[in-house]
């Protein structure tokens, strides 16, 4: 019996993995395709090297450099941290205080939505002067308030779109307040919270980094990108800016993983993709 | 009401600043003082006051960056909710385009665009565009990624009968498309074009910067930037227009979709 | 204009064979009548109406709609459909609603306003042309529906369940509507419903289907003089085809323990 039985099993996990392969291998081909083009196009058309350097430069730069630039990411990607749990933090709480007291929040919410159309970065020289050019502070300043607002607005829409129904029924249990909110509210705004903190995620990397282009330590990745490109040093600006954008995006997919773990059962953590 | 608010803020700014000083507090590096924090009213006198001896007023100026500004924002915005809504419209149709293109989508918008903002610059300058194109070609790169994200999430949202009753009558995929889908993704469009309206006035602030570009706001925030210490205010009047611009841009997008997006009223509890 | 419909041996499985909703469903309907398809869920029978319409293909069998086949039938807007929601354009107002597939078929402005103007007046919502789909009741918007899918003067009209979420007395006097434009455009209606007063009060056959798997059970032919009105509801020949449908629909008194109660009496 089980001579027959192996054979169908892995016959099954081998169409699993052929249908999920499915899914990311177009992605996969793009990637090959996108490189191959660039390695090309870039020999053929004789592009400067100082303008557009080949893949296969960057990679060199990025293996060679490889220390300085990953302790320069990993330095910058603190300041994002730092900025993003300040950022989200408040944007949260203020969230839950506009939810509890519903007057507040008519008066605030459209002030609130205008300033998230401020474009904060060019409050950057501002938080410089404040905090200190060298301090990481002032750029951790500028991703916490990039992502304050986008966590205000999705968690302060999460925490309120509940089905009216669902209040009256808490009600019906003589529940309170407190109660309503841990049971109903706060479950019913999980969704909407991850997807302002996948933003937010991604905009506190850029707020740091943009942030440092106005001014920073030697050690900022930022810092880096301004002067080698200031320097013509492209291969390294753009092995620099693939570190960033591997943060960045690690950023991203640690949320979307924390997401999955937390919201595994709702409908839309699938489909929100 | 605005007045009040305005009010309350300008209660908030002042009362802070009167009791960091009082106090003398500190946060890391930073005191209260009238070089960090300067009077609201003396932020907005110096708009009158002339940007340099015997040259126009601050304001003058100001207005002038702006204008420059708004108008590469505008066409940044243009260009890219068009690009945007095409690519999403042409990654609806195709599951596979759609699988192989859209992680590389969003992954662009991980590499800071000030990092390629130069090479943008010298590739479209050395084509004989003005410089202020290529500003409006890095304010559409942080425009299309909102709305083709929308237009996807958007055109997916038809109600599955109303798609049956289109093949009830035999309706072709372009007839289906604008007479179903287009429409009613409009919210989903909106929504995208407010982010991208603020995106597309930040991208060409910032796209300024690494252009050497004068004559837009981004140039005056570098200006006032180093001159500081001399006139705190003015740093901080360049940047009260900066937010006006970005929020006046908001604004019109808001006023656009009262008047084109005709839908049920939502139900908040 | 009015169509026939028939159907030789129509099947439909699901699930790669798993599930058969139909199994040699034979039907001939006649030009002009109105035909109720009712039974219990999962009998099939909005399965078997959207085969006709060519929503879904059958697994085996033939199927022909007004001398046609059914892809064809679709192709050329011999029919329109209404479901249980009204499925309106929220962005397009009342008139245009009605306009949408006249729009599709291509007919100019004019056509279109005047035709619009008809249907307004058919199911009776003058004045509410320039409303939107949120501003109306349930039963006007399913007027609107019904208008909308009259609207090319289609020869076979197809219903599932239309008035279903509506509430009994709406529903009564839709149903009384619905007779009277019948009437009027002279066109077959193909009408699926749970409701078995409804089946009655409209038809002039009503089919039974039962579950697992579909098929057709019993076919009654329905003669209670036409027109028929408020008063037809009260007439013992209604009750008596009531009692009959819901017989038939039971598979017989001796399956129901009360109906077995009450025939002992």
């Amino acid at each position: 019996m089980s001579a027959i039985a192996t054979p169908v099993a892995g016959e099954r996990l081998l169409g699993r993995t052929m249908r999920g392969a499915r899914s990311w291998l177009p992605a996969v081909g793009v990637l090959l395709l996108g490189l191959g083009l660039w390695e090309g196009l870039v020999a053929a058309l004789n592009v400067q090297r100082f303008l557009l350097p080949p893949p296969s430069d960057i990679a060199r730069t990025f293996w060679d450099e490889r220390d300085a630039l990953w302790s320069a990411g990993w330095y910058t990607f603190k300041e994002a941290l730092g900025g993003f749990v300040i950022g989200c933090s408040a944007g949260i709480a203020v969230a839950l205080v506009l939810a509890r007291w519903r007057g507040l929040s008519s008066a605030i919410m459209p002030y609130a939505i205008a300033a998230n159309a401020v474009p904060i970065i060019a409050f950057a020289p501002i938080t410089n002067q404040w905090f200190g050019v060298l301090n990481p502070l002032s750029k951790m300043m500028i991703a916490a308030v990039l992502c304050f607002f986008p966590v205000l607005v999705n968690a302060l829409r999460g925490l309120t779109s509940v089905h009216p129904s669902s209040i009256e029924l808490m009600r019906s249990y003589a529940a309170g307040e407190v109660e309503i909110f841990r049971r109903v509210r706060i479950p019913n705004s999980l969704p909407f919270l991850f997807s302002a903190l996948k933003v937010a995620s991604v905009l506190a990397m850029i707020g740091a980094v943009v942030g440092e282009y106005f001014g920073g330590t030697q050690e900022a990745l930022g810092v880096q990108i301004r002067n080698s490109a200031a320097l013509f040093a492209f291969e390294t600006a753009w092995a620099a800016i693939l570190v960033a954008s591997i943060l960045g995006i690690s950023f991203y997919l640690a949320i979307a993983l924390l997401e999955r773990l937390t919201m595994g059962w709702h409908p839309s953590a699938r489909a929100a993709e | 009401m605005l007045l009040a608010v305005l009010a309350v803020l300008w209660g908030l700014w002042e009362g802070f600043k009167w009791l960091g000083e009082e106090t003398a507090l500190r946060i890391g590096t930073f005191t209260v003082t009238d070089l960090t924090m300067p009077h609201l009213h003396e932020i907005v006198g110096q708009l009158f006051e002339p940007s340099r001896t015997n040259g126009p007023l601050l304001i003058e100026v100001l207005w002038d960056s702006a204008l420059f500004t708004a108008k590469e924002a505008a066409v940044g915005f243009v260009l890219g909710a068009t690009i945007g809504f095409a690519i999403g419209v042409v990654l609806h149709h195709s599951r596979l385009l759609q699988r192989g293109l859209l992680p590389y989508i969003v992954a662009s918008q991980t590499i800071p665009i000030l990092a390629i903002a130069p090479m943008v610059v010298v590739w479209t300058g050395s084509r004989g565009t003005p410089a202020w194109f290529s500003v409006a070609i890095i304010a559409a790169y942080l425009t299309f990624f909102p709305v083709t994200i929308n237009t996807l999430r958007g055109l997916d949202s038809a109600d599955p009968r109303a798609l049956e009753l289109m093949r009830s009558y035999a309706a072709s995929k372009w007839a289906v498309l604008w007479k179903l889908k287009v429409p009613a993704s409009l919210p989903y469009l909106f929504a995208a074009f407010k982010i991208s309206a603020t995106a597309s006035v930040v991208g060409a602030i910032v796209g300024e910067l690494p252009s050497s570009i004068q004559d837009g706001l981004g140039g005056a925030i570098l200006n006032f930037n180093q001159y500081y210490l001399s006139s705190p205010p003015s740093l901080w009047a360049t940047n009260l227009v900066a937010a006006t611009l970005g929020i006046s841009f908001f604004a019109i997008v808001a006023i656009a979709e009262r008047f084109v997006v005709r839908r049920a009223p939502e139900h908040v509890a | 204009m009015s169509a026939a419909v028939s159907l030789r041996k129509v099947g439909k499985t699901f699930a790669r064979g798993e599930v058969t909703a139909l199994q040699e469903i034979d039907l001939d309907v006649q030009p002009g009548e109105f035909i109720s398809l009712i039974g219990p869920s999962g009998c099939g029978k909005s399965t078997l109406l959207r085969i006709v319409g060519d929503l879904i293909q059958p697994s085996s069998g033939e199927v022909v709609v007004n001398g046609k086949s059914a892809d064809q039938a679709r192709r050329d807007g011999d029919y329109g459909i209404v479901f249980q929601e009204a499925v309106l354009y929220d962005w397009r107002t009342v008139a245009r609603n009605i306009a949408l597939p006249l729009e599709m078929a291509g007919w100019d402005r004019p056509k279109r306003d005047a035709r619009v103007k008809e249907m307004v007046e058919l199911v009776e919502l003058t004045g509410f042309e320039k409303r939107h789909p949120w501003e109306l009741s349930g039963g006007m918007q399913q007027r609107v529906a019904i208008a909308r899918a009259l609207s090319f003067s289609p020869a076979l009209l197809l219903m599932d369940e239309p008035f279903g979420a509506l509430d009994e007395m709406t529903r009564e006097r839709l149903n009384g509507e619905l007779l009277r434009i019948w009437a009027d455009t002279g066109c077959t209606v193909l009408f699926v419903t749970h409701s078995i007063a409804e089946a009655v009060f409209l038809s002039t056959r009503v089919v039974v289907m039962s579950p697992r798997p579909g098929r057709i059970t019993e076919i009654i032919p329905i003669d209670l003089p036409q027109p028929r009105t408020y008063e037809t509801r009260e007439e013992a020949r209604f009750f008596e085809l009531v009692t009959q449908l819901r017989e038939a629909l039971h598979g017989g008194s001796e399956r129901e323990p009360s109906l077995r109660a009450a025939r002992a009496k």
